[in-house]
């Protein structure tokens, strides 16, 4: 019998933060401009003893300006469409949920689009529609999957699908209504892209926004992760062991629709990270919620810092969606879950 | 459970009246089902009154959609009775905070498919979740009670397989060393005997008997088998249609004409080796 402790979780967190820390800065090096390590340990000196003014103009842009805070964004997306697929997973008691899977993004997205057209300038206005989009788009899935009265496993994936192709048909349409340039810049929404600029220009404030968001919803989710484990088991018997199921159920809810609208409002619909990285991480380090929050948000993080980078560099100097990596990705380990279950 | 019995000793209030040893008391309780808010109800349960002491097996006797699961949900406080009391330890269930009652009742229902895979060790540990704050890691003592509870039930060597590897019988064992971390007062099993073999379900009810004696535990058990309740059940309890035809030991509640009349079928009550009644298929052809 080997109960988890505190410590193993936070060894096991720095260990993965290890490893994205290494993506990080194989993803800073790559692409068009290429930067050496030494390039970026003496302008992380330069930066930190104050010597800004000896880094070149260019790669100061090109690092702070362009792929810093797109390596931020991504670990971002990651962090919350992993922790996200992770709670949807447990809240449905189905191992293939995931917020793109479930028709959420999409939802999201719609949200994200409708704010964009009726509230372009208001500051926050789009996650806000993003977690409403996705909050009554769950909700939709949830009483549309029941068969019986009871949640049933493809019936609930089949309505999600089907809400999600109904929900991009209407994005397809209100994209018509946009004008030309623009439209380059919203079909993100569709596919998933980490390359839509900033809405101001103080980029730090707003990547400190969004990071508090998610430290408060995925901290949320964190506090009901051992009534998750007992849920997972069964809810009846989650009940005869004293959980209050239908709180677990509705914290879990709020915190899973509003990471989707986050990562939607800022990157569009991606699919699979909130499937592959909770299954990943479980293979690695059991099924324990107390442990595979923490784990899944991390992994997540260097799982699309990882895609975007390849997104960025594959083709180059042409850019893929990275939402069209992931799928590449998701799409194979999906169909294989499926039939493993079925069997 | 050597611990066990002390703690579950320390949680018994003297009752007024003097009966220290009461630990279920049903009160003229009902229940009913119905389609809609408003509409008639389509199955009422009760009124029931019943007591079960410490060391007692109770059996819930009674054909298919009887009532008998019903009867079991009020005892466990997962419904709330229409009317009339169910106490524990001098307390109404339906009042107790969800994890005080956790740690006073054990509720063995029919196993549900789990969606991940668990080691058994995990899963008996989640018996102890009733006992600890939100988030809470668990202890070394949960840990050591938790290897009791799966010492008590046989199943020590199990400790380290899944629970998806185990045979019926094996996963039986597992799922009440569960309830048995737990350390409740109260132990109530669903219809377990039902997955089992004929080896298999003596020896669960034995074991059964023997945790009764030995934690003072009140177990009470719904079940279908007539002859296996006989044995070894301090205490009858009949249901029929919703309604409660008789209450009693084995030997008030097995008689002929009534079991007959419950179950629909033509038997023939006996008294056994063991002075208990038995109960045979009477042959028609």
């Amino acid at each position: 019998m080997r109960p988890l402790t505190p410590q193993r979780i936070l060894g096991i967190c720095a260990l993965l933060c290890g490893v994205l820390f290494v993506v990080c800065v194989v993803s800073l090096r790559m692409g068009a401009y290429p930067i050496s390590v030494r390039d970026i340990v003496s302008t992380l000196f330069n930066v930190a003893t104050g010597r800004r003014e000896e880094i070149p103009v260019e790669f100061w842009q090109v690092v702070f300006g362009l792929r810093l805070p797109r390596i931020a964004l991504g670990i971002l997306v990651g962090a919350s469409l992993s922790t996200a697929g992770a709670g949807f997973q447990a809240l449905l008691r189905n191992p293939l949920a995931d917020p793109y899977v479930l028709g959420v993004s999409s939802g999201a997205a719609l949200g994200a689009i409708i704010s964009l057209i009726v509230a372009p300038h208001t500051v926050g206005a789009i996650q806000l529609a993003a977690f409403v989009g996705a909050a009554s788009t769950i909700t939709a899935v949830y009483f549309l999957g029941r068969r019986g009265g009871q949640l049933d496993s493809p019936t609930l994936l089949l309505a999600g699908i089907v809400a999600a192709s109904f929900l991009s048909a209407i994005i397809m349409f209100l994209l018509t209504m946009v004008t030309g340039s623009e439209l380059r810049s919203i079909a993100f929404w569709l596919m998933g892209d980490l390359t839509a600029p900033p809405p101001t220009t103080n980029v730090l404030g707003w990547l400190g926004f969004l990071f508090f968001v998610f430290i408060v919803a995925a901290g949320a989710m964190y506090t009901t992760s051992s009534d998750l484990n007992l849920i997972l088991t069964g809810e009846q018997e989650a009940k005869h062991l004293g959980v209050n199921v239908n709180r677990v159920k509705f914290v879990v809810y709020i915190a899973a629709s509003v990471l989707t609208g986050l990562a939607v409002s800022v990157s569009g619909a991606i699919g699979y990270v909130g499937l592959l990285v909770p299954h990943v991480m479980r293979m690695l380090f059991g099924t324990d919620y107390r442990m595979l929050i923490p784990t899944a948000a991390i992994g997540g993080a260097i799982a699309i810092v990882l895609a975007d980078t390849l997104a960025r560099t594959v083709m180059a100097p042409t850019e893929l969606p990275v939402g069209a990596m992931t799928a590449l990705a998701g799409a194979p380990v999906f169909i294989y879950l499926m039939r493993r279950r079925m069997r | 459970m050597s611990s066990g019995g002390g703690a579950v000793t320390l949680s018994q209030p003297i009752l007024p009246g003097g009966n220290a040893n009461l630990r279920l008391k049903v009160e003229q309780a009902s229940y009913a089902y119905a389609a809609t808010d408003r509409s008639a109800p389509t199955f009422t349960l009760g009124p029931a009154s019943f007591e079960a002491r410490q060391r007692e097996l109770v059996a819930i006797l009674g054909p298919n959609a009887s009532g008998k699961s019903t009867m079991l949900k009020l005892l466990a406080g997962l419904l709330k009775p229409l009317s009339g009391r169910i106490e524990v330890d001098g307390t109404e269930v339906s009042e107790l905070d969800l994890k005080v009652r956790a740690q006073k009742i054990a509720l063995v229902s029919q196993e549900s498919e789990l969606l991940f895979p668990l080691r058994v060790w995990e899963y008996v540990l989640q018996g102890r979740y009733p006992y600890g704050r939100r988030l809470r890691f668990e202890s070394d003592e949960d840990c050591l009670l938790a290897g009791n509870a799966l010492a008590q039930v046989g199943a020590d060597a199990l400790r380290d397989r899944w629970m998806d590897q185990l045979s019926g019988g094996e996963k039986q064992r597992v799922i009440l060393a569960r309830a048995l971390a737990q350390q409740p007062s109260l132990l109530l099993l669903d219809e377990p005997t039902q997955h089992l073999d004929i080896g298999g379900k003596v020896e669960l009810l034995r074991r059964l008997r023997r945790l009764a004696d030995e934690n003072r535990y009140t177990v009470i058990v719904v079940t279908h088998e007539l002859n296996l309740a006989a044995e070894f059940s301090d205490r009858i309890v009949l249901v029929h249609k919703g309604k409660f035809p008789r209450i009693g030991t084995p030997a008030e509640v097995y008689e002929r004409g009534l079991l007959e009349e419950v179950f629909e079928a033509p038997l023939e009550v006996e008294t056994g080796y063991s002075g208990r009644p038995r109960v045979i298929l009477r042959a028609t052809h």
